[in-house]
């Protein structure tokens, strides 16, 4: 008998499109917002149009009276409905000041767009009108914008804390304090910088929306939500309102993007489950854009002390960290532990002794909260690092990319334990930025400086470039323990082989975008010899999938796919002890390939899955003690982060006259180990890069000194176009990771790290010659325009 | 007030208030929820539908002022089951990811390709300007267009 080898021949690693893209292409998959609830009530909330304010009185009766409207509700109105304040899953300092927030504030509020009162009504627009009728009368009191001002304590916004100060937190190397003073005394170069990783607006396209259905006769609640994290917000849902957490059940439709700014609990998922369970029917909040600019959390805001020593060679010998947080009116979800997740990067790729010294200082400003986006902690690092290292190369008159060379961790030093004490999983800078430099021309456009930065010369050609180290695949539990984290990092998968052979995944990652559907199933076909097609993955639905911790901190696939894989083992284990049973034969002489178990040397003594699936259904014969079904769950903890690195290279010209900066090629070298799907790997990296330019060249949330958001709509925050941003150049290599066994690492946030840093040295090494010697993002020509003009001192522009 | 609307090939005679938008009848009057909302100021794109076969963002435009035209939402764009070579371009060349902002992008660039059937990869840029996307970087979007186009 020959063994038919039906599977697809190498499913890992392909470009398979994927399965996901017709119901989105088609218009048949359902949102959030889709979801036809007849009868549901709709939720609006009224929010603060001043940034700091004491509420004296809210009137709420003509609100009441008006047509639709079913109740109107006030903070203090709905005080009963919370077992604990909103949380926070992260005290990162046993002393930290976190002051109680509640869904609806009571007393003050700490921001322009903090909810103050909320209408429930029949329509959307009937509750939103009502809004307009609700009176509140408020004390206006001074904003606090600026993170230095709030820690002067100049006005302090939460009475009870006495201070803006939420904490500090350090991160230094033990028995090696008093190293980094002496490596600043003894260095041949020092360079100390000051940058601002100014707010931006996550702006995922899909708005937030959300819909709490209570069950018939009492049977518990289920909460739709347009949500990175389905699990993790069951837990707190159910903590925070009182409700047995066995009743809470959390649904997520498909979700029209994250990064970051859904990977939260908020305001609107409480109050919809609060009002559904005190009315007995479903209520749904739909956000408008305008309204979840100020209401969904915002990312960045930080300002970053650098200072790097090192050696006669450029070799760094010392890294002095000191930074300021922004966390806004409150902590959200995981506000103060996002400066933690970059508070390791700031060597960067680079070999440093154990000299290093951070400290972060988050603060309270009257501002929209912080949170996770995209890179979350890591861009922020990363920039700081590599811009600092450009300086450096000024400082010391050398070309970037040499002084980057002198000072990489070598591809032989891996696994590489850092002076932090983590290990660095496997790297080779060396081959990325290599590859990345012959992509970019990156001698050929140093050439073309030459003759065209000139001066008289009104474009001006620059290059720069940015090697970056991504901590990701969050996240070992014990170091999440270790950072004062309230929960694990683990995943849970569950692979399930039906009686005729298909097989059911159970993954806790709940994808919006990433594309997970395809990518498991491929995992699962290379495991089991199946065709992809024939796999159906289940997710983002806590009564399906009831362990998991989500999607964020490209952890799905280090961390979820992995569990996948470890589960499909499982599963071949108890099958093997069925066809060892039926075959006669020992499980050790069994092999299984190709989707069938095989006699070693018997070609001809072998049992398909299919067979072994069919038996293990019907139990007819199974060995003495063994289970009916194949079925295996896995619930794996990560041994180690997950480090994908690579060389992002940016080239622009700069016009010295408008202060325009074109993009003139973008080169993405990047290493995410063994790649599951190049297509979406590639898709990834697009989105990342783009995202990461447009910090360095477009967006920033803007705000007048009284805390008012001054580009609070699509039309004025500058989320690029297609016409504003070049197509990319994209590279890779493949080093494995050796911690988990696909080899695999992740990739959702690896562009926006690299990208920014690489963009801005592009934009002051064009502008080196004028004597800018720094840039603000973002890098507008009206920013551009004003660091020229700084530089040169010539109001009418540099090159006259 | 009364309007008669083609959605899709089939008539719809509706009562609507008048400050209706054209989305928002789409959406929760024909229940055609494919056609998305993604702002509040006519930037995104992400409701873009076909006007007499012109792209439309259907947040612009009150449902009253669509009386007598033939619409054709992202619903409406595959025939017999076989996806248009727009959605077939965009899932070959893995033009979308969460999909949000796709049935928008889609009905804006076939509207694009009737008007400039090869288009350079600038004019297509150019072209998608009012239609945002936040995961794709624009990068496979634009080569799906272009794809579409070489068909």
């Amino acid at each position: 008998m020959t063994v038919i080898d039906d599977r697809p021949a190498g499913v890992l690693g392909t470009r398979m499109l994927r399965r996901e893209d017709p119901a989105l292409l088609t218009g048949e998959a359902k949102f959030c917002n889709d979801l036809n609830l007849p009868g549901a009530l709709h939720l609006a909330v009224l929010r603060s149009p001043y940034a700091h304010a004491r509420i004296r009185s809210i009137v709420t009766d003509e609100a009441a009276a008006s047509p639709g409207v079913v109740a109107v509700y006030t903070g203090a109105d709905l005080m009963s409905q919370w077992a604990s304040p909103m949380p926070s899953a992260w005290a990162v300092t046993a002393d930290m000041k976190n002051p109680a927030h509640y869904p609806l504030a009571t007393g003050k509020v700490a921001y322009v767009g903090d909810g103050v009162a909320c209408v429930l009504a029949t329509t959307d627009a009937a509750a939103r009108d009502a809004l307009d009728l609700i009176v509140v009368d408020y004390e206006p009191l001074e904003a606090v914008v600026d993170l230095e001002d709030a820690l002067s304590d100049r006005v302090v916004i939460h009475d009870d804390l006495g201070t803006n100060k939420s904490y500090t937190w350090d991160l230094k190397i033990e028995g090696h304090e008093g190293q980094v003073d002496e490596a600043f005394a003894a260095a041949a170069f020092t360079v100390k910088e000051r940058y601002v990783q100014q707010r931006l607006i996550p702006m995922a396209m899909e708005p937030r929306a959300v819909a709490a259905v209570p069950q018939p006769f009492g049977g518990g609640m289920v909460l739709y939500s347009a949500t990175q994290i389905p699990h993790i917000l069951k837990v707190m849902t159910a903590l925070t309102l009182g409700i047995p957490e066995q009743q809470m059940r959390v649904i997520t439709p498909s979700v029209g993007g994250g990064f970051g700014s859904k990977l939260d609990v908020y305001a609107e998922e409480l109050l919809c489950v609060a009002l559904a369970r005190k009315h007995k029917l479903p209520v749904r909040w739909n956000e408008e854009r305008g309204e979840g600019t100020v209401a969904t959390t915002h990312g960045r805001g930080q300002i970053q002390h650098v200072e790097l020593a090192a050696d006669a060679d450029g070799k760094l010998t010392a890294v002095r960290i000191r930074l300021l947080a922004d966390m806004g009116g409150y902590q959200q979800l995981i506000t103060a532990g996002i400066p933690l997740l970059g508070a390791f990067l700031y060597a960067g790729v680079y070999d440093l002794p154990q000299a290093y010294d951070f400290s972060c200082t988050g603060v309270y400003t009257t501002l929209t909260p912080t949170d996770a986006y995209r890179g979350a902690g890591r861009p922020e690092a990363t920039y700081a690092i590599e811009r600092a290292m450009d300086s450096l190369a000024d400082v010391m008159g050398i070309d970037p990319m040499e002084l980057r060379e002198r000072n990489f961790i070598q591809k032989e030093q891996f696994p590489y334990t850092a002076m932090t004490g983590l290990t660095y999983d496997s790297g080779d800078h060396l081959l990325a930025m290599r590859q990345a430099a012959e992509l970019s021309d990156y001698a050929g456009v140093r050439e073309r400086q030459k003759t065209q930065n000139v001066a008289g010369s009104t474009k001006l050609l620059g290059i720069g470039q940015a090697s970056y180290f991504e901590m990701c695949g969050l996240a070992p539990s014990r170091v999440l323990a270790s950072l004062n984290y309230s929960a694990g990092g683990w995943e849970a998968a569950t692979v399930r082989i039906l009686p005729t052979n298909k097989i059911q995944v159970v993954t806790g990652t709940s994808p919006h975008g990433q594309g997970h559907e395809t990518s498991w199933s491929m995992i699962v076909a290379d495991k089991l010899g199946v065709p992809p097609e024939d796999v159906d993955v289940l997710h983002s639905d806590t009564a399906i999938s009831p362990l998991g911790l989500d999607t964020y901190g490209s952890r799905s696939l280090p961390v979820g796919g992995v569990a996948i894989a470890m589960a499909c083992d499982k599963v071949i284990d108890k099958a093997k002890k069925i066809a060892a049973h039926q075959l006669e034969a020992n499980e050790d002489d069994l092999e299984f390939a190709g989707g069938a178990f095989t006699v070693k040397g018997s070609p001809d003594r072998t049992m398909p899955l299919a067979a072994i699936a069919f038996e293990a259904f019907t139990a007819h014969n199974l060995p003495d003690g063994l289970e009916p079904n194949l079925e295996a769950q896995v619930t794996y903890d990560p041994p180690n982060f997950s480090w994908p690195f690579g060389t992002h290279i940016c080239t622009v010209e700069v016009d010295t006259e408008t202060g325009q900066v074109t993009v003139l090629q973008y080169v993405a070298v990047d290493d995410c180990g063994v790649q599951v799907n190049p297509l979406i790997v590639e898709g990834q990296v697009h989105g990342g890069v783009i995202q990461g330019l447009a910090q360095a060249l477009f967006e920033e949330a803007v705000y007048d000194t009284e805390g008012n958001l001054k580009n609070a709509s699509l039309a004025e925050y500058l989320v690029p176009a297609a016409s504003d941003v070049p197509s990319l150049t994209l590279g890779h290599t493949v080093t494995p990771s050796p911690t988990n066994q696909l080899g695999v690492k992740g990739i959702g946030e690896a562009g926006t790290i690299g990208a920014a840093p690489a963009v801005i040295n592009a934009v002051v090494d064009a502008l080196s010659s004028l004597g800018v010697h720094d840039m603000p993002m973002p890098a507008s020509p009206h920013n551009v325009w004003k660091a020229i003009h700084a530089a040169t001192g010539n109001a009418q522009g540099a090159s006259k | 007030m009364k309007i008669s609307v083609t959605v899709n090939g089939t008539v719809h005679d509706s009562d609507v208030e008048p400050r209706t938008l054209l989305v928002h009848y789409i959406r929760e009057v024909l229940g055609l929820t494919g056609t998305n909302i993604g702002c509040d100021t006519s930037s995104c794109g992400a409701c873009s539908v076909h006007v007499n076969g012109e792209a439309v963002k259907s947040c612009t435009m009150l449902a009253v002022q669509a009386d007598g035209t033939a619409i054709t939402t992202i619903e409406g764009l595959a025939t017999d089951g076989q996806m248009h070579p727009m959605q077939q371009a965009f899932m070959e060349n893995h033009g979308l990811q969460c999909g949000y902002c796709t049935p928008g992008m889609v009905m804006a660039a076939t509207s694009l390709l009737k008007e400039n059937p090869h288009p350079t990869e600038a004019e297509v840029r150019l072209g998608l300007e009012g239609n945002l996307c936040r995961c794709t970087g624009y990068h496979n979007i634009v080569k799906s267009v272009l794809a579409a186009a070489d068909k």
